[in-house]
């Protein structure tokens, strides 16, 4: 059996096989069909410092090969994860990492202050790519200035590991890579949605409220690892690589182009266990390969 | 209630005039227990089809290990799912959602009315069948198209006395089920109601009229089933919430509609 376990600074992981935020809820909800603790991590849905109620129904829509989602950073705050959720998953056994959001600059340093306040929580995923909120969000994550200002202010008020999350909604996502890398970034990870939009012909409307939302699932794989290759190439450190993965041959590209670790996401709504699967499949591959640590699959592409 | 992923064996299949598909399903492991107006998450094996479909549970013999799903053939996903064969294996995440009050009135007596119009009479099968056993005698109100869409209208004569309105006259009143005589001059006290939305509305509105108790089940488009991605959202006096794991079923008076 490889040794599949991966450290990310002081992130220390017993596999590279994470869950995405926004897919997995707060772990809790998939308790029933998994042993949680096998997972590499859970990150956590997005978390904002003020209670958000998201956007309108309806929220989604079926694509080929995936989903559009407009859900809009529904939470109930910080105050209310720290004080009622944080007590019942800070015990799960495994890396717990919660993905924090904002509208300000401001409203993410508060979020992550009192994230850094919890103990058994031990690194956050900045999310500067969401595309369904009005402001703040993905505003933050399409400039590297952005990206640089928000990962600057966020870095002096937290200590733990700080993963921020990038949008691919850019023209060159590794100038944004490099910006959150300068302002003392600890991990990346990409891709987030891909800004999409889908229409009711009947109705010769929108499916989504928002009108536009984030697409996700197996139809977005390709873009993610082209996205993540380029982002390796352009920083020295590491990537949480996802996008559209379904399948252990999936993850186990997303590390050969690059990343370090990856999370599922869209593909748990499918199915449950798919992440418990994803890893026996890696740790088998790495057997047939003669591979002692998974950490040598990253960046190993052959061009 | 603890949910299962369960692969469930198709051991009988009936097709109505490509419009209605009536699975019977059984599995190696007894189902767990489940109430009326829970849900199942199935998944589809088909190109075309990425998500999993929600399918309200129409009848669970408990005694067999059986479970029945009917399903109306509306969109590519429903209509991929009832290309299934007897035999095949269907990948069911089960049971799902809350349910419909069972313990609606102290009194046996209580006039309790079911209203289901097209496939939303799924669930209200299961709970009529449920709060027969209880002793309880349900009042159906049933509403169709026509009489060959009324599919499992001897299911339903079993369980409890049937009314029907069909919008070509073909059985029962003829009309919307919301124009019903029974409806009139007729005090209920518990209405339970599935359907398409602008029926459940005058439905609510009917209830809300009168002050009856009233509780109406859901199908907001779905994700995930389980509370995870939270797309399947309805705006109740409590602010959003999950369908899927809130409701279905609610009590109209915490929803928002205009009623």
């Amino acid at each position: 059996m490889a040794d599949l376990k991966i450290n990310i600074r002081d992130l220390a992981l017993k596999n590279p096989v994470t869950t995405a935020s926004g897919t997995f809820g707060y772990g809790t909800e998939y308790a029933d069909f998994m042993n949680l603790k096998k997972l590499g991590a859970i990150f956590v849905k997005g978390t904002t410092f003020e209670p958000r109620e998201g956007n309108p129904y309806p929220r989604m829509a079926e694509t080929a090969a995936g989903m559009l989602n407009a859900v809009g950073l529904q939470n109930k705050g910080v105050v209310y994860f720290a004080k009622h959720i944080y007590p019942k998953i800070k015990d799960l056994f495994t890396s717990v990492i919660v993905n924090v959001n904002g509208s300000t600059v401001d409203s993410y340093v508060s979020c992550a202050e009192i994230i850094a306040t919890l103990e058994h929580i031990n690194a956050i995923e900045l999310n500067i790519s969401c595309p369904n909120v009005k402001n703040g969000g993905m505003a933050f994550g399409i400039s590297a200035s952005g990206a640089a200002e928000v990962v600057a202010a966020v870095r002096k008020v937290y200590p733990k590991t700080l993963i921020v999350k990038l949008s691919p909604n850019v023209t060159d996502i590794t100038e944004i890579a490099r910006a959150a890398e300068a302002e003392g970034a600890d991990a990346l990870s990409l891709i987030n949605t891909i800004l999409a939009m889908a229409i009711d012909v009947k109705k010769r409307k929108p499916v989504l409220s928002t009108i536009t939302g984030g697409l996700s699932g197996p139809c977005i794989k390709p873009i993610a690892i082209r996205m993540v290759w380029q982002t390796f190439k352009a920083v020295k450190i590491p990537i949480f690589g996802l996008g559209g993965i379904s399948c252990w041959q999936d993850a186990v590209e997303f590390m050969l182009a690059g990343a370090t670790a990856v999370q599922i996401g869209t593909y748990n709504f499918i199915d449950p266990t798919i992440a418990l699967k994803i890893i026996d499949g890696i740790n088998q591959y790495c057997d047939e390969q003669g591979i002692k640590s998974v950490s040598e699959l990253t960046g190993a592409l052959e061009t | 209630m603890e949910k299962y992923i369960i692969e469930a064996n198709v051991i009988e299949k009936n097709s109505f005039e490509d419009k209605y598909c009536l699975l019977k399903l059984t599995a190696a492991q007894p189902f767990p227990d489940m109430r009326p107006g829970q849900f199942v998450q199935a998944r589809i094996n088909a190109a075309s089809v990425f998500l999993r479909r929600p399918i309200s549970i129409n009848f669970m013999d408990k005694e067999k290990n059986v479970l029945g799903l009917l399903i109306q053939l509306i969109g590519n996903g429903t209509r991929a799912l009832a290309e299934i064969r007897l035999g095949d294996k269907l990948n069911l995440i089960l049971p799902l959602g809350n349910h419909f009050n069972l313990t609606p009135h102290s009194s046996t007596e209580a006039k309790l009315l079911l209203v289901g119009g097209g496939v939303g009479m799924a669930p209200l099968l299961f709970l009529g069948s449920y709060l027969k056993n209880d002793g309880y005698e349900p009042i159906f109100l049933l509403g169709a198209k026509n009489k060959c869409d009324l599919v499992q209208l001897k299911d339903f004569q079993k369980f409890g006395t049937v009314y029907a309105s069909t919008e070509d006259g073909s059985y029962g009143e003829k009309g919307l089920l919301t124009q019903h005589s029974i409806l009139k001059h007729n005090s209920f006290d518990q209405i339970y109601a599935c359907g398409p939305k602008p029926m459940m509305l005058a439905v609510a509105k009917y209830a809300a009229a009168n002050s009856f108790p009233c509780e109406v089940s859901l199908e907001n488009s779905m994700a995930c089933g389980i509370g995870a991605c939270l797309c399947c959202v309805e705006n109740t006096v409590d602010g959003n919430k999950c369908v899927c794991t809130d409701g279905p079923v609610f009590n109209i008076n915490k929803l928002k509609w205009l009623i």
